[in-house]
């Protein structure tokens, strides 16, 4: 059985992320211990509310240099939503903050007019995966089963071909949805909340590093 | 527009009545948010129907079942009066709060729930009832008038950071007769964030009704589901239709 950490770091919803992790087969650990989270199979970087909180407490807690290590040993690495948005180099969300800088791309606000609709993006969506996400993320999805939970205001921009996995129209924006970067993959929706297609997406990234299936 | 299973919860069943009324039982809690799930649910509200009467809270157990087998988000609603009793029901695995008569009695509440876990967190619940000139707020499971203005009550709840309104008319509610429109319509003009629209749904047209003239961004299902007179999937196709049939 693999052991999946989920990083504790004061933020999120580590719970549904925990529960929907047993629910794969796999094993959670809600941590923020540097032995117990080097050990595991894969780290999730969860998270619920604004980017200069999310890095601040990331900061505080000394996590930064354990996940920088992690990434070195080829195991898989999730960021959810804010999660995902703290793998970029900047966030723009209130003032500009430095990111993890994991992958390129700056965090802005969706650039939705007061007339245009409303923000958060709070919906079900389908996204529209890439060539690369298709094989990665979203193998083995049927077009009818790529419907996601999605809970944000703020998106990456500025995201390279190579590292987009999928996108997802709002109100005519093109959105990044999700993302890799070799070992470090981002979902801006939250697959734990998006029934079984998002628990499909958690066994695939949890699955990427050896291609055993859980 | 989500579609969104909504289980009135009292001690451990689910329990449905009219006008938030005269409650009847009408199975489990968890079994039906089990079904609804694998139905293909968007979301799932609990609110605890007896909780903000009483001082109780009951439903944490419920949440934390729910939590383990369902994968949609799940808000949890009733009898939270503080801080605390939020970050109990976070705990359980909520992943939003409605909040109606904490707000009413200390709007600052909604603002520090926002502060600490974020608006995405937060939803103020408004039980809306006709008046001569409009709509008046209730609280306590709409027993309670509270002199707001629901339009005004919405705008300043907005402001507060609340980051949903989950909209129930107390008129409609349970009476299977259809949504009130105009109330929809005025709160969804007032306000720019999302209005989860709760009461009154008995058959498709209702939603047609609706659509015709304002479109929520999500809404609440209960005795139709619990009844089993439709499925989610038929409620989806009701939106699909009725929005077509708006587009000509």
């Amino acid at each position: 059985m693999k052991n999946i950490v989920v990083l504790d770091y004061g933020l999120g919803n580590v719970r549904s992320v925990s529960n929907a992790l047993r629910a794969i087969g796999a094993s959670a650990e809600v941590s923020h211990d540097e032995a117990t989270i080097l050990r595991a199979d894969g780290l999730i970087i969860p998270g619920v509310g604004a980017f200069p909180h999310g890095m601040a407490n990331l900061v505080e807690s000394g996590l930064i240099p354990v996940i920088r290590k992690y990434i070195e040993s080829g195991r898989p690495v999730l960021g959810i939503c804010l999660g995902m948005q703290l793998l970029f180099e900047k966030g723009t969300e209130f003032f500009s903050t430095d990111g993890l800088g994991l992958i390129p791309g700056t965090v802005s606000i969706i650039p939705i007019l007061p007339n245009e609709g409303r923000l958060p993006h709070i919906a079900w969506t389908t996204i529209r995966p890439s060539e690369q996400g298709r094989e990665t993320m979203f193998d083995g999805f049927s077009d009818k089963e790529m419907r996601f939970y999605f809970l944000h205001s703020y998106a990456a921009t500025g995201v390279k071909t190579e590292n987009l996995s999928a996108t997802v129209s709002y109100l005519g924006h093109d959105i990044v949805a999700a993302v890799q970067n070799g070992n470090v993959w981002g979902t801006q929706f939250h697959p734990e909340k998006s029934g079984p297609s998002g628990l499909r997406v958690l066994q695939n990234i949890i699955s990427s590093s050896d291609g055993q299936k859980l | 527009m989500r579609v969104i299973a909504r289980l009135d919860v009292k001690n451990e069943f689910v329990i449905k009545g009219i006008h938030l009324e005269g409650l009847r039982k009408v199975g489990d809690p968890n079994r039906l948010a089990r079904a609804y799930y694998e139905a293909g649910i968007d979301e799932i509200v609990f609110i605890d129907a007896v909780a903000s009467l009483y001082n109780r809270n009951n439903l944490f157990s419920v949440i934390r079942k729910a939590s383990e087998e369902v994968f949609v988000p799940i808000t949890i609603g009733g009898g939270l009066r503080n801080l605390a009793d939020i970050e109990q029901a976070l705990d359980a695995g909520a992943d939003k709060v409605a909040l109606n008569t904490a707000a009413i009695r200390e709007p600052e509440l909604i603002e520090k729930v926002a502060k600490r876990y974020g608006s995405q967190c937060v939803v103020a619940s408004v039980q809306a009832k006709r008046t001569a000139s409009g709509w008046e707020a209730y609280m306590e499971t709409g027993r309670e008038k509270t002199g707001l203005q629901v339009l005004d009550w919405v705008r300043r709840l907005q402001e507060l950071g609340a980051g949903e309104l989950l909209l129930t008319s107390v008129d409609q509610e349970g009476t299977k007769s259809g949504f009130d429109v105009p109330l929809v319509r005025a709160v969804n003009e007032a306000v720019s964030i999302p209005v989860i629209v709760s009461g009154g749904y008995g058959q498709p047209r209702h939603i047609a009704d609706l659509l015709e003239v304002t479109e929520p961004s999500g809404l609440c299902f209960a005795s139709v589901l619990h009844y089993k007179t439709t499925s989610v999937d038929a409620l989806r196709k009701s939106i699909e239709v009725a929005r077509a049939s708006r587009v000509k």
